[in-house]
């Protein structure tokens, strides 16, 4: 997304004039659709639908503010897969601010962030990655010697929509671990009057965010969210009823130890501290870079990085889940399918979630298996 | 002439919050401060967890560095607990850490520093049947057609047309010290675009061991990611043929198109090889092992320490003598700011005493900084690429020879030249291609070991808490892509007692001493610096991006001793 737009998409062009421009064909355009259709949970019908929206819409301008954070999300989104046309639909955004990549430094960056606000004033995208800290008066963080709160607030003012990509601008993530020492909080703490996305993730999956923008753009809206913000076509599934491993899982086939023969066939990570059962991600769905693999394909357990307070609830990682500290499977999933009842569909994924703990919860009184003490390794 | 101070926050193409403040006078910088401008406290948070998720928490030190905490981390975990890792799982994290030095290295080439160098609105005026024979004339890659060329400026000269310029918008563009000519400039523009697909792909390598990137998984003991050859969910010839492939590719554009590069750029900016040299004093801590870590003879990189500049004479390097102050930093400490303290003893209680934000100028304030000043029996020390070469070099290290030898004739210029701004890139260069080169021999070891029948990737052996002594502690050692990085753990009843690290860009940002010696960034910007408009700071970018600053690592509570940080006073 950070190309000098190579065949750069003009004012006055529309999305597909401008592709027809760059050389790209209908047939790969509308491939193109399909995945990003497939990708957003939406049905093939609708592919059509999508490419006509993503046709005709202009190039919106992006302002991305780092604030409290590692930089792990902007290398993220810097890894996304699709190639060229992928690179494209962000390319083609007006990427005016930007830390890690842009030219300016200083008051000229400064100068480019307030000129492109004021220019596209209510119809600017604001991407925010980063925590906001707000003890000691937001002395923690600041940038251009400006506490990280009162740029936040100046961007958001006027901005169409708020993305907040990864753990930090979500809810804080590890500066907000216990005892949170700096006050951290995420950007929907901050900005109460109009609607954040939160891309969940330490970081999120970078096709993710794509994905997310694609949907606006095409839309003209952001994509329908989970109770805690998130995008119900990325965070809608927990990673266990999708797991490649459910049925080691189902069938009783756990791996006891690190590298031990159960872990050389690839068996289920629960017993090793798996929270794939508490988590709802993408990850066996989109998979990471390039589809490559993901953390429990790679045979680590699954930290649980998309939910939050992920670092004091989901601790120790390698305890077994109904033993972690504060951690009550039942009573989440039924929070849960509570807040999602929005229609049918969610009240059965709601249900289908409870009674796969439930039915865990039989399998583990059955199996013939020590309840991990709490270093979590039995 | 009066003195211009000068202020640049934030300094952008980095990772994290920097802020550099200076006075220039008759066109030289006369004097600069560096200001860290984040604190996160990750330590803090650390005390009392489970030591073996410790990984997992100081990895979110740094998204860039996302490797190098992890497995330092590790480290000082199965040092403390005297857990050896099977040789299986160091090659995996050789090769892991190995494939993060190559691409962390281009993408900052490319795409943090390039534009220092490279005018992209000067490649507007190139001919591509120049840049072609120009292409040509350094190196085979492939993409190297005047048709390929003339298309890229199409391109660009489109995007610039629109009036739109995105992350260019504001640049110094027509600088007077840009100096490559539009034929260059075109090359380096379509080579920053091929770059950012390589990366890519290549880092692949680290989501078919660790599950993805960035933040891959690690474990102590080893590596959670099993190999066996006759499964579908393991490392098996699938995904050993494509980890080949990945390396290959790797090899292909650093030796094609990075060095080839590098080595062109560099000869139209000679002159940055007698400014911004600095403290002078270079540290290097190894990186690589062969065998097991703690045998400091099998590292592929040396450890060692340079004084004064003097290559003839490698000092040892022993973690005890490192030692942190706060003369200039927001914190306290109960023996009063003057003491410098070991990371063993190391304690943190944020005292933020500057002015009230927005700020003006912080250069009048005594502490100005949230970075500490890391200091090895007194001295201020550069850590990174170039500290590496340097010792290398001085340890007599045949293929680190090569590589400077090979520079320093293209350049015509004599190893003194290395004590700069232009050394630092070129280092950062050399060691690449070393690495990239020595990704295959991890990999053949691998594959050698899996065919002799050892497929093991753990030791589980002092997995469980039972097995461990009610007190430990240990280090951790790693030099990462931006320089010397230490852990520090205490264990006490299977809980973190304290745990504390010394970051690369904690050395080199570190701010003034009781001293008053300045760290390495800002002894840098007042060596032989120019600054010819300091409306357009682009020669302190240019220095300042040579260390490659990473400042999420550099800055953190370095003490988990339960000290609650104490309310800060905001003016």
């Amino acid at each position: 997304m950070y190309l000098p737009t190579s065949q750069p998409w003009s004012p006055d062009d529309s999305l597909g004039q401008y592709l027809e421009r760059r050389g790209v064909t209908r047939r790969d355009f509308l491939v193109f659709c399909g995945q990003m259709t497939a990708a957003l949970g939406l049905a093939e019908m609708m592919t059509p639908k999508v490419a006509a929206a993503l046709a005709a819409v202009k190039r919106p301008t992006v302002v991305w503010l780092s604030l409290q954070e590692c930089t792990g999300c902007v290398e993220s989104v810097l890894r996304t897969a699709e190639p060229t046309i992928g690179d494209l639909v962000l390319d083609v955004v007006s990427l005016d601010y930007q830390h890690n990549i842009m030219a300016a430094a200083g008051h000229q960056a400064e100068a480019a962030l307030q000129s492109s606000m004021a220019k596209n004033k209510g119809e600017y995208l604001l991407v925010v990655t980063g925590s906001v800290p707000r003890n000691d008066g937001g002395i923690y963080t600041t940038i251009g010697g400006r506490t990280a709160e009162t740029v936040l607030k100046e961007a958001a003012r006027d901005a169409k929509a708020v993305i907040a990509i990864g753990a930090c601008a979500h809810w804080g993530n590890i500066q907000a671990a216990r005892p949170n020492p700096t006050g951290a909080v995420g950007v929907s703490d901050i900005v109460k009057d109009k609607p954040v996305v939160n891309i969940a993730g330490c970081p999120p999956i970078g096709d993710v965010v794509t994905a997310t923008i694609v949907h606006f753009l095409t839309f003209g809206r952001i994509p329908e969210l989970d109770y805690d913000g998130r995008p119900l076509f990325a965070y809608g599934a927990r990673i266990h009823d999708q797991c490649p491993r459910r049925a080691n899982f189902d069938a009783g086939q756990f791996v006891e130890e690190f590298d031990d023969e159960a872990a050389r066939k690839g068996w289920c990570l629960y017993h090793v501290g798996c929270k794939g059962p508490a988590t709802f991600s993408p990850c066996p769905i989109f998979q990471w870079n390039s589809h490559t693999s993901w953390p429990i394909g790679a045979g680590h357990p699954c930290l649980g990085c998309t939910e939050r307070n992920f670092w004091d609830t989901m601790t120790p990682f390698y305890g077994r889940l109904p033993d972690v500290a504060g951690f009550g499977v039942e009573r989440y999933a039924d929070t849960i399918g509570a807040a999602l009842a929005v229609g049918a569909a969610a009240g059965v994924a709601a249900h289908a979630v409870a009674t796969g703990v439930h039915q865990m919860r039989q399998r583990r009184k059955a199996l013939p298996v020590i309840e991990g003490s709490d270093d979590g390794h039995d | 002439m009066a003195t211009t101070r000068i202020v640049v926050d934030p300094l952008t193409r980095i990772e994290g919050h920097l802020r550099i403040e200076a006075q220039a006078e008759n066109g030289r910088i006369t004097n600069a401060w560096a200001t860290s401008t984040q604190f996160r406290g990750i330590e803090i948070i650390m005390k009392g967890r489970d030591p073996r998720d410790a990984w997992a928490f100081t990895q979110r030190i740094c998204g860039v560095c996302t490797v190098v905490h992890a497995v330092a981390s590790c480290r000082a975990v199965e040092d403390a607990l005297d857990i050896r890792i099977p040789p299986n799982a160091n090659l995996i994290r050789n090769l892991i850490h190995g494939m993060q030095f190559v691409q962390d290295h281009v993408i900052h080439f490319y795409h943090l520093h390039a534009l220092d160098w490279v005018d992209v609105v000067s490649a507007l005026s190139a001919d591509p049947a120049a840049t072609s024979k120009l292409a040509q004339s350094l190196s085979p890659w492939p993409n190297n057609s005047a048709t390929y060329f003339a298309e890229v400026k199409n391109r660009l000269k489109t995007f610039v047309g629109t009036g739109q310029l995105g992350i260019f918008t504001n640049g110094y563009w027509g600088h007077p010290a840009y100096k490559l000519p539009p034929a260059a400039n075109l090359m380096a523009v379509a080579h920053y675009l091929e770059a950012l697909d390589w990366q890519r792909d290549v880092i692949r390598l680290h989501t078919i061991f660790g599950g993805k990137n960035p933040h891959p998984n690690f474990l102590v003991g080893g590596m959670a990611s099993t190999i066996n050859l006759e499964d579908t969910a393991t490392i098996n010839a699938e995904r050993l043929t494509d980890i080949y492939a990945i390396i290959a590719k790797a090899q292909r554009f650093v030796e094609q198109v990075y060095w080839p590069d590098l080595l062109a750029v560099a000869g139209f900016y000679k002159e940055w090889a007698a400014i911004g040299g600095g403290t002078g004093n270079y540290l290097a801590v190894g990186e690589f092992p062969d065998g097991d870590v703690r045998d400091i003879d099998s590292l592929y990189l040396p450890r060692g320490i340079i004084l004064n500049k003097d290559l003839s004479k490698i000092h040892p390097y022993d973690q005890q003598l490192v030692k942190e102050y706060i003369n200039s930093s927001w914190y306290e400490y109960s023996k009063g700011d003057s003491e410098g303290l070991h990371p063993w003893e190391g304690e943190t209680k944020a005292k933020y005493d500057g002015p009230p934000t927005p700020w003006t100028y912080l250069q009048d304030s005594k502490k100005y900084t949230w970075m500490k000043a890391p200091r090895y029996e007194g001295r201020p020390m550069e850590v990174g690429p170039l500290a590496r070469a340097l010792v290398a070099f001085g340890s007599g290290h045949e293929d680190m020879r090569v590589m400077v030898k090979e520079v320093l004739d293209r350049l015509e210029v004599g190893p003194a030249a290395l004590f700069s701004t232009l050394g630092r890139v070129a280092a950062r260069g050399a060691e690449t291609v070393l690495l990239a080169r020595r990704l295959s021999h991890w990999y053949d070891a691998l594959v050698g070991r899996i065919k002799g029948g050892d497929v093991r990737t753990h030791n589980g052996d002092k997995w469980k808490p039972e097995s461990w002594p009610a007190k430990a502690q240990g280090y951790g050692y790693l030099d990462a892509p931006r320089g010397a990085l230490g852990h520090w753990v205490q264990i006490e009843d299977g809980k973190i007692a304290r745990y504390q690290c010394v970051v690369p860009s904690t050395w080199n940002c570190s701010p003034r001493d009781g001293q008053g010696q300045p760290g390495p960034y800002e002894a840098a910007l007042m060596d032989h610096h120019p600054l010819a408009n300091p409306e357009q700071p682009l020669e302190i970018l240019r220095t300042i991006h040579s260390f490659d600053p990473c400042m999420a690592c550099g800055v953190h509570v370095l003490d988990a001793t339960g000290k609650e940080v104490t309310a800060v006073k905001v003016q």
